[in-house]
């Protein structure tokens, strides 16, 4: 079997966007999950974020490990380069690639087995450096490319396909960011688009690393009664405590809001994040503030959803490593060899 | 009894943490100054503070460098080991010892010399506090051996005062410390002893350094841009060495910043995936480490391998299995290496003998790995990366330029219909490359998971078939690229001796040995894997021959066996494995025991 390519025929009726692409030219291979999986929806979802803000496909590298989750960055902006690594190692690969070319606009994806299981010390660290990524989790309650094991971000009390129930307590990946000093923490899920797209477009343009943690049902092992990140389930307990609305800074902003309910954040690239409070005055970037009420909303069975934290002025790894502002890795090799002269003139210190 | 000039070794006994590294390196630096060949060998225990080490150096007219199992002098500092160390001098030799406090009888043996210098008592009335009385012990010591060995103190006035130009104050203490010992030994023995040092003129073109530190120059000379690691004892000086010549060479004139990044991962799992990274996007990366951090990778070498991704290790060996020990030496990773990873891999490796080779070999790992799109492997030793060996002087070609491989450039991008990764369009089994954020037909979508020659995902078993192949193809022809081993052969010669790496140094003083003594052996050292043809012909035109190296099993013998077809039968290990520097007297009775066995 080979992959699928999909045809590409492009509709006269479809808009373009400023680099004069459509959507389909920001598509990707035909998917292979099941029909109905979340993760196709996040799919979806990221190919609106890239159209709608005119990136060109080529500049992106998407990333993944190895899960469902980690299959679908082939389903999504066919002309970039994709690395779909090992499992759990997908922050190693993006911050490799990031030292050596900053310029790449870093998207990785990844699956809560992957995450918060083998590859939960990577997902920590690349926290802590802050590297230039968007960080896709998308979190079903399961592994679901092994067929359905419980993963570490299932909840307490919540029963497996087969009817066993959970005993331990889950690991909240939006709650674990918080703590590890994470720049840019939100949380979806993968039916709501409107939430969605804009998290993701505010992410891209965040300087540094944007954890978004999209709650993605599996269709397949995890959308049953007692099953806490099924569709039913996540609909009913999703409390949108902040409305994201992404503005490029190149596009005059029009929209109305409602007075005294809005508060801008402005990105590092000038453009800015507008949030709707939609449930409470609240405050994103006041770290205390998110990591309790996630904790509070959690208490009443809620899950808390949309922009939940962000500090936008953090140095990101590559600036905290003093690097020069172009990549480095096609610098000029007279830049980076010290020559024959040098190397005589160092050797007296070996004497 | 006759005088034995420049050709001698001793043995200094402290315990770790004193200090002593400042007053041992003078006396190399002395030494190898006033034209003498000197090595240095540091013995130390995997401790921060307190436990037993010893630095053995070896005076050799004739240049040989290999460890010597023969002391003519120690100098017993550390009363925790008196009793080993006293042991340990050869009958007719010299120990020079503390004399603060009186000697225990029991441990006088009659047929050496005692020489008791009252260090602590001297420094005591000398210098002020602890600290700087412990540390000018160690000086006044190096004082002492001045005078009893016969050191030009003119070099030695020469090398403190390089030493610390900028802080007077210690160079005052230092040369204090210097001459309490040289004129308390001056003034109660005849200097020098009949074991002592006479200018020559055999260094002028050489240096002193570790491997460690050469290895890093070498990364630094070949481009390298990012580099990624995770401490482990004993590649850690290595990191250490790139980032000092990065600060030193890779700032931007202007602006300040750097032509580099160092990540310091959270372990060897993400080093390597970081080291894969910064290749798959284009740049030069490496990670220095030791065994337990290549066990730690061996998933994401399979990857690279498989994925096709530039990636240059290096290994620092230490002594294994496990956590082993940790600040000895071996050679116990060579099957790891060459086959880290599941399923069907082999990787380019590439073994120095010494830090000259370590800095060569360092660069040719880049070209090599962007040639041919895979993880090569340089294997060093604690030995050869720690210790400070005498080399001749590293050199470099300007003329050189980095050897990047098949990488297609935007326009070439452009200039083509399409593009597939895995095509074989030169047939010479390796691929072009592209890399990301460079043009839209360059994209690809790199995997490990079964793949066919366009890129594309497959299950189909002909299609990754197809693949693994070429990539075997492709790593074989590797053999003609790495360094040829180097042989030299003896008239008359029926017997052959193989070694790798770090065992060079005994191999040749045995085989010298060997060959004045009448029995004239072959020899061949292999550099780089895969083996070549010229290895296979080189055993197979020998009845016997003698694998020399450092490990239970006998790793490069089986890695022989198993690549060039040629009869275990055909071959005989001599092992050394105790984690120490092999010497002569090892390859000797080694072939001597093998020898009687057969007659
Ligand atoms: C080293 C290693 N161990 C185990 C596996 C098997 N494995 C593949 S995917 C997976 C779990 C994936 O779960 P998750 O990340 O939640 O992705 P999902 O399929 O649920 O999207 C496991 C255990 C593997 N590929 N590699
Ligand atoms: S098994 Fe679950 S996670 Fe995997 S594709 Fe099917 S629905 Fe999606
Ligand atoms: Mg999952």
């Amino acid at each position: 079997m080979s992959y699928i390519a999909k045809p590409k025929v492009h509709h006269p009726s479809l808009r373009k966007n400023a680099l004069g692409l459509t959507r389909r030219d920001y598509e990707g291979a035909i998917t292979t999950l099941c029909a109905g999986c979340g993760h196709d929806s996040v799919t979806a979802a990221i190919v609106q974020a890239f159209w709608d803000l005119d990136i060109e496909p080529y500049k992106v590298a998407k990333l993944s490990g190895i899960g469902c989750s980690s299959k679908t960055p082939a389903y999504f902006l066919r002309e970039a380069h994709g690395f779909n690594s090992v499992h759990g190692r997908m922050p190693a690969i993006a911050t490799g690639a990031g030292a050596a070319n900053r310029d790449l606009i870093l998207i990785g994806i990844s699956g809560d087995g992957d995450s918060l299981s083998i590859g939960l010390g990577q997902l920590c660290h690349a926290i802590r450096r802050n590297v230039n990524l968007l960080y896709v989790l998308e979190n079903n309650g399961v592994y679901g490319l092994t067929k359905g094991q419980f993963s570490a971000s299932a909840d307490h009390g919540s029963t497996s396909k087969k009817g066993e129930i959970n005993g331990m307590n889950a690991i909240d990946s939006a709650l674990l960011a918080i703590s590890l000093g994470a720049t840019f923490v939100a949380r979806s899920f993968s039916g709501d688009k409107a939430q969605l797209v804009p998290l993701l477009k505010a992410g891209l343009a965040h300087k540094g690393l944007a954890f978004i943690d999209v709650i993605s049902p599996c269709v397949t092992f995890n959308d049953h009664e007692g099953s806490t990140k099924g569709y039913a389930y996540t609909r009913e307990h999703q409390i949108e405590l902040v409305q994201a609305d992404y503005v490029p800074e190149h596009s005059e902003i029009t929209t109305d809001y409602e007075p005294g309910s809005v508060k801008n954040v402005l990105l590092h690239d000038g453009s800015t994040l507008r949030l709707r409070k939609v449930a409470e005055e609240y405050d994103p970037t006041d770290r205390d503030r998110a990591y309790a009420l996630i904790r509070e909303r959690q208490r009443l069975g809620e899950v808390a959803t949309g922009l939940l934290y962000i500090s936008p002025d953090a140095p990101d790894m590559i600036e905290q490593s003093e690097a020069i502002a172009e990549p480095v890795y096609n610098q000029p090799f007279e830049n980076l060899c010290p020559g024959s002269a040098e190397l005589e003139k160092l050797q007296l210190r070996f004497r | 009894m006759s005088n034995q000039v420049n050709e001698f070794a001793f043995k200094i006994a402290t315990p770790n943490g004193t200090g002593s590294a400042s007053a041992n390196s003078l006396i190399m630096q002395t030494i190898f100054r006033m034209g003498i060949p000197v090595t240095g060998k540091n013995l130390f225990p995997s401790n921060i503070q307190g436990l037993p080490t010893w630095y053995e150096i070896r005076v050799n007219k004739d240049g040989y460098t290999a460890r010597t199992p023969i002391f003519d002098m120690m100098v017993a500092m550390n009363s925790a080991t008196y009793e080993k160390d006293i042991q340990e001098v050869r009958s007719g030799g010299w120990l020079v010892y503390d004399s603060t406090w009186p000697l225990d009888e029991r441990l006088r043996r009659h047929d050496i010399n005692f020489i008791g210098v009252p260090l602590a008592e001297m420094c005591a009335s000398a210098f002020r506090g602890v600290r700087e009385r412990i540390l000018m012990k160690n000086i006044a010591y190096a004082g002492a051996l001045a005078a009893l060995l016969g050191m030009d103190t003119d070099i030695i006035r020469a090398l403190t005062k390089e030493k610390y130009s900028k802080k007077q104050s210690l160079l005052e203490s230092n040369d204090r410390a210097i001459d309490l010992g040289f004129n308390y030994v001056k003034d109660n023995y005849a200097c020098p002893l009949p074991i002592q040092l006479e200018t020559m003129d055999a260094t002028k073109d050489c240096i002193l350094i570790d491997g460690n530190t050469s290895a890093s120059l070498g990364c630094v000379f070949a481009g390298a841009t990012v580099g990624a690691w995770y401490p482990i004892t004993p590649s850690t000086s290595m990191m250490e060495g790139f980032k000092g010549f990065c600060q030193k060479y890779r700032r931007d004139p202007e602006t300040k910043k750097n032509r580099y990044v160092i990540l310091q991962a959270e372990d060897e799992l993400a080093a390597i995936g970081m080291v894969i990274g910064a290749s798959w996007a284009g740049a030069r990366a490496f990670t220095p480490t030791s065994g337990p951090g290549i066990s730690l990778m061996n998933e994401f070498l399979g990857l690279a391998y498989y994925a096709e991704v530039p990636a240059v290790i290096f290994d620092v060996q230490r002594t294994g299995p496990s956590t082993g020990m940790p600040t000895r030496t071996q050679q116990g990773d060579l099957m790891l290496c060459a086959y880290a990873s599941h399923g069907d891999t082999k990787h380019i490796c590439l073994y120095p003998s010494d830090p000259r080779e370590a800095f060569e070999f360092a660069v040719a790992a880049f070209d090599l790995a962007e040639r041919f799109q895979s993880p090569v492997m340089v294997l060093t030793d604690l030995d050869i990366g720690m210790n400070d060996w005498m080399i001749p002087k590293l050199t470099w070609d300007d003329s050189y330029r980095p050897d990047r491989g098949k990488v297609l450039s935007a326009a070439e991008l452009d200039d083509l219909k399409s593009f597939s990764r895995y095509l074989d369009v030169d047939a010479d089994g390796i691929p072009y490359r592209s890399l990301p954020g460079v043009h839209p037909k360059g994209a690809y979508f790199t995997r490990g998971s079964g793949h066919n020659k366009f890129g594309g995902y497959t299950e189909d078993g002909d299609e990754y078939q197809e693949v693994l192949d070429r990539i075997a193809r492709k790593i074989q022809s590797a053999a003609l690229a790495v360094p040829a081993p180097i042989v030299h052969r003896r008239a008359g010669a029926k017997l052959g001796l193989v070694t790798v790496g770090g065992c060079h140094a005994a191999c040749k003083e045995a085989l010298d040995l060997m060959a004045a003594d009448g029995t004239p052996i072959d020899y061949m050292r292999v550099r780089g894997f895969p083996f070549g043809d010229e290895v296979r012909d080189f055993l197979e035109s020998h009845e016997t021959n003698y694998i020399v190296e450092q490990n239970r099993d006998g790793q490069l013998r089986s890695l022989l066996t198993l690549e060039t077809g040629v009869p275990k039968s055909k071959t005989e290990s001599i092992l050394y494995y105790a984690g120490f520097p092999m010497s002569a007297h090892h390859v000797i009775s080694g072939v001597q025991k093998t020898a009687r066995r057969a007659s």
